[in-house]
């Protein structure tokens, strides 16, 4: 296992201003998962992230990264935060170079790198997210929102982690911004065996994406598991104010109904063939 | 990490000190600053502090809310401290190396130190039961008559409102910067001065375009509703006063009257 989290407890404040964000975390995640957090706003997924790089340090509980324990005195966190990259919900708000280059120099410098390497790094870095050469030398502030966004993503990627976790990155992003950006976080899992941890909102991008999910609600995490695992429980996750995808939405409701169609299925690719399949034997008409 | 500044928060609760005219306090604390400058004797101190001990009281504040909005300025404290033991000429009652320690060095330290603690509670105590938009709009109203002078009154309290508004955001905002570049490897802490402002950069400029970012958003929003500055504007919740105030008002009297009394009857006395 990459990561290992053990009873992980959190507070926020102290004395009368006191509220626990994390309650008795347990979670382990193997190399090369392309994980998904789900949960209402404020259940906690925000807080839960900062602590695997080390942001914010545990009231109880451990965190074992490769099988050292992070919150160890002589444990070398710089290092971690290099292996374990964090991106933020709205990242472009981090930027401040003068131009997009050296934005994105800025984390593997800070790694000691020197000029070269770091150039070099941050090159690789913009093109894995799709920004275009003639943009390295402009200012990041002239940039579109999504270009901004793609920006901050490479200046994570630039440290070349080996964890990408990502609060909310499609938040605010148009239809094409999103998919494009998820699309590239595949590319990345698949061809770089990245583990890659998404916090989302939507449904269908972690049905479409993400091989597990976990579930927060109160700062505990309830469900756990593979997509379909989680999004047959349709009745709980609306009572917890999350959705299912609408298209298990509607499979769930045909085969309430009547329809002789397996509800499972939480892609629209998916469901398509479902419905032919019970088209094809004849059984409705 | 940032959030323990009291000054400037308000603490939310039902007293009488929490429904007085915003008017009433300011102009209370007021008062109650200028007396502990106006003698330095012993009754005085102790004729405010039973005055504060008696707001604390009716405000139903916890008393370390209080002391919380100490720990900022501690280090002037001690360093005001001091200076006035090392640095003041007088009798010497003690003596060491080059160092001389006067009677009236201890005693001007002592002094400062009350009329400190005690000015930074009761101003600290008034910002606790006083929301920010009702100190502004007190404000403006105490300073109306210089509108005849031309001062842009309303502006001014309005620019007072929006900043303190923002002070929580800007410290919310800073702290997830921190946090994101913190998240890139950046290192605020270790390495000589100029390391450590050179450091800060990676803060600051993102900070500032966000600055902008929601003072243009809001000045665009205020302009949307057809915000014209004062004149001619009228208020939801305007300023009257009720007869606690009234009441109110008079104890500042009264308190004001038997401190300078105590004080020229403490002048008598030795110490
Ligand atoms: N910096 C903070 N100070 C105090 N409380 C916080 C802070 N950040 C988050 N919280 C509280 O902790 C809880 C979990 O928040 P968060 O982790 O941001 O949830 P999520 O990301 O799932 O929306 C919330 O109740 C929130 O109000
Ligand atoms: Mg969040």
């Amino acid at each position: 296992m990459q990561i290992i989290i053990d009873q992980l407890n959190y507070s926020y404040g102290d004395g009368a201003m006191r509220q626990q964000a994390l309650k008795d975390v347990s979670f382990s995640i193997p190399k090369g998962q392309f994980l998904a957090l789900i949960g209402h706003t404020g259940s906690g997924k925000s807080t839960l992230i900062q602590h695997l790089n080390g942001l914010l340090k545990a009231e109880s509980g451990s965190i074992y990264f490769h099988g050292e324990d992070i919150s160890d005195e002589d444990y070398n966190r710089k290092k971690l935060r290099s292996k374990v990259g964090l991106v933020f919900q709205y990242p472009e708000h981090q930027l401040f170079e003068t131009d997009v280059f050296r934005d994105v120099c800025f984390g593997p410098k800070n790694l000691g790198l020197d000029d070269n390497k770091a150039g070099l790094k941050a090159f690789e870095a913009l093109h894995q997210v799709g920004i275009p050469e003639e943009l390295f030398y402009v200012s990041p502030f002239e940039l579109s929102g999504g270009q901004k966004r793609r920006v901050a993503i490479a200046g994570v990627l630039a440290m070349e982690p080996e964890v990408l976790i990502l609060d909310e990155p499609t938040a605010g992003l148009d239809p094409r911004g999103r998919e494009e950006l998820l699309t590239m976080l595949k590319k990345l899992h698949k061809q770089k065996h990245m583990t890659i941890l998404l916090v989302s909102h939507s449904m269908e991008d972690v049905a479409k994406y993400a091989e597990r999910v976990l579930v927060m609600e109160k700062g505990s995490v309830i469900h756990d598991g593979s997509p379909k695992e989680v999004f047959s429980k349709r009745e709980e996750l609306k009572r917890l104010g999350l959705d299912v995808p609408e298209i298990t939405d509607f499979m769930q409701d045909l085969q309430r109904e009547g329809f002789p169609v397996n509800p499972q299925m939480i892609t629209v690719e998916e469901a398509r063939q479902e419905i032919l399949k019970a088209f094809k034997k004849g059984q409705l008409c | 990490m940032l959030r323990d500044i009291t000054l400037g928060q308000y603490y939310q609760t039902d007293s009488l000190l929490h429904r007085l005219d915003p008017r009433v306090k300011i102009v209370g604390t007021f008062a109650y600053i200028i007396s502990l400058f106006l003698f330095r004797n012993i009754t005085i101190y102790l004729i405010a502090g039973l005055w504060l001990f008696a707001m604390i009281r009716l405000s139903k504040v916890p008393f370390r809310f209080m002391v919380k909005g100490l720990k900022p300025v501690i280090m002037i404290l001690l360093v005001t401290v001091i200076c006035n033991v090392l640095f003041t000429k007088g009798t010497p009652v003690f003596s060491f190396w080059k160092i001389t320690i006067t009677d009236e060095g201890l005693k001007m330290a002592l002094f400062m130190t009350i009329r400190f603690v005690m000015l930074i509670i009761g101003s600290t105590l008034m910002t606790l039961t006083t929301t920010p938009n009702q100190l502004t709009d007190a404000l403006e109203s105490l300073l109306s008559p210089l509108n005849k002078l031309h001062v842009p009154v309303h502006e001014i309290s309005m620019m007072m409102a929006i900043a303190l508004r923002f002070i929580p955001i800007l410290m919310e905002e800073t702290d997830k910067i921190m946090k994101a570049q913190l998240a890139r490897g950046a290192d605020f802490e270790s390495g000589n001065m100029f390391k450590r402002v050179k450091a800060m950069l990676p803060l600051l400029v993102p900070l500032f375009v966000s600055a902008f970012r929601r003072a243009n958003d809001l000045a665009m929003a205020m302009e949307a509703r057809c915000y014209r500055g004062g004149e001619g504007r009228t208020k939801m919740k305007p300023l009257i006063y009720k007869n606690t105030d009234r009441r109110a008002y008079l104890c500042i009297l009264v308190y004001l009257v038997v401190l300078i009394v105590g004080g020229f009857i403490g002048k008598r006395l030795p110490l």
